[in-house]
C-alpha cells in the first residue's frame, strides 16, 4: 500500500511539474529574464510599475485635476493651455502624459477620446484603460458613428450638441474635462473629485450627478 | 456591447493575468530607458493588432494583449538585441527549470551557465 502511494504520489508529482505557465506568460518570463539579464532594465523597475499600476495610479488622479479645474479658473485656464505642464502641480506627470491636451464639454460640444491606431493613454492620471478602449471595435467605430457609439454607453446627445473625436498619438493623448454637475454649488475640489468618473474623462459619459463615481 | 459603467476605482484587478502587466511594464520600461521610442511602440502595437484582426482574431483582451506581446518581441529583437535564437533558448531553459523543479521550490534558472552557454 505504501509503494502504491508513493508512485503514485511520484506520478502525481511529475504531473503538476508538467503544467508550464501559458504560452504568453512563458514568452513575457523569456523576455523579461533576457532583458534583466543582460542589463537592459531592473526588475526594481519593473516591480515598481507593476505596483503602481495595479496599486496606485489611477482615474482619481484625473479626477482631482477635474475637480480643481472646476474650482480655480486659473488652473482651468492652465489646463487648457498646457494639460502636461499643469498636472505637474500635482505630480501626476509620466511617460504617456509628456504631451497631453485637455478638451473642455460645454453645452454646444462633447468630446470624445480615441486611439485609432493601437491604444495610447495618458496612464498617468488615468491609470490603465478600460477593456473597451483598447477594441478594435472601439478604435474603428469612435471616430466613423460616434453618436452611436456614445449612445451605446448611454449618452444620447441633442441635435445640437456637436461631438469633436479626438485620435490619441503617442506624441499628444487627451483628458475631457466634463461639465460640472448641477447642484454642487459650494463643493469643495476634494468632494467635487468624488463625482467624476473614469468614463467621463475619456467622453464616454457626459452628465455628470451629484452621486459619488 | 461596451461596459459603460466600469468602476471608477479599480485599483487592483486592472490586469486579468499577472503575464499582461509585466509585458506592458517591460515596454514603458524599455521605452523610459530609450531602447525604442512611444512612437516606435504605438506603431509596432498597431502593426500586431492590425494582423489580428485581418486573421480574424476575435476582439477580446487575450487578443490585445497578444498584440502587446508580438509587437514586444519585435521590437526586442530590433532595438534590444533580444532575437529570435535567444528567445528560443531561454523559454526552453525555463521549460527545462519548470519540469525538473521539485515541488514546492521556487523555479530559477542559472542565468550564469546560460550566459555562458555557447549561441547558435
Amino acid at each position: 500500500m505504501a509503494t502504491f502511494d508513493g508512485e503514485k504520489a511520484a506520478a502525481l508529482h511529475r504531473e503538476l511539474h508538467t503544467h508550464l505557465p501559458s504560452d504568453p506568460a512563458m514568452r513575457v518570463k523569456t523576455l523579461e529574464s533576457l532583458a534583466i539579464e543582460r542589463g537592459l532594465v531592473a526588475p526594481e523597475s519593473i516591480d515598481a510599475w507593476i505596483e503602481a499600476y495595479s496599486e496606485h495610479i489611477g482615474p482619481k488622479r484625473g479626477a482631482k485635476v477635474v475637480a480643481h479645474a472646476w474650482t480655480d479658473p486659473n488652473f482651468r485656464k492652465r489646463l487648457l493651455d498646457n494639460a502636461a505642464d499643469a498636472i505637474k502641480d500635482f505630480d501626476f506627470q509620466g511617460s504617456a502624459t509628456g504631451h497631453l491636451k485637455a478638451v473642455e464639454n460645454t453645452d454646444n460640444q462633447h468630446n470624445l477620446v480615441v486611439c485609432t491606431l493601437c491604444s495610447c493613454y495618458p496612464f498617468s492620471i488615468l491609470g490603465m484603460s478600460p477593456a473597451w478602449y483598447k477594441s478594435a471595435e472601439y478604435r474603428a467605430r469612435a471616430v466613423r458613428e460616434p453618436r452611436k457609439v456614445l449612445e451605446e454607453f448611454g449618452v444620447i446627445l441633442p441635435e445640437y450638441v456637436g461631438v469633436r473625436v479626438w485620435d490619441s498619438t503617442a506624441e499628444l493623448r487627451y483628458i475631457v474635462i466634463p461639465q460640472r454637475p448641477a447642484g454642487t454649488d459650494g463643493w469643495d475640489a476634494d468632494r467635487l473629485a468624488t463625482v467624476v468618473t473614469r468614463n467621463s474623462m475619456i467622453g464616454t459619459e457626459r452628465d455628470l450627478t451629484r452621486e459619488p463615481a | 456591447m461596451f461596459a459603460p459603467n466600469e468602476p471608477l476605482t479599480p485599483p487592483g484587478g486592472v490586469f486579468d493575468e499577472p503575464w499582461q502587466a509585466q509585458a506592458l511594464a517591460l515596454a514603458d520600461t524599455m521605452v523610459q530607458e530609450g531602447y525604442f521610442s512611444a512612437i516606435e511602440w504605438a506603431n509596432a502595437l498597431g502593426i500586431a493588432l492590425r494582423e489580428a484582426e485581418a486573421q480574424g482574431v476575435s476582439d477580446t483582451l487575450v487578443t490585445y494583449y497578444s498584440a502587446v506581446l508580438v509587437a514586444l518581441e519585435r521590437l526586442c529583437e530590433a532595438h534590444a538585441g533580444i532575437s529570435s535564437d535567444d528567445r528560443a533558448r531561454r523559454r526552453a531553459d525555463w521549460e527545462a527549470a519548470y519540469r525538473l523543479t521539485p515541488h514546492g521550490q521556487p523555479v530559477e534558472i542559472r542565468t550564469s551557465r546560460i550566459a555562458s552557454s555557447p549561441k547558435g
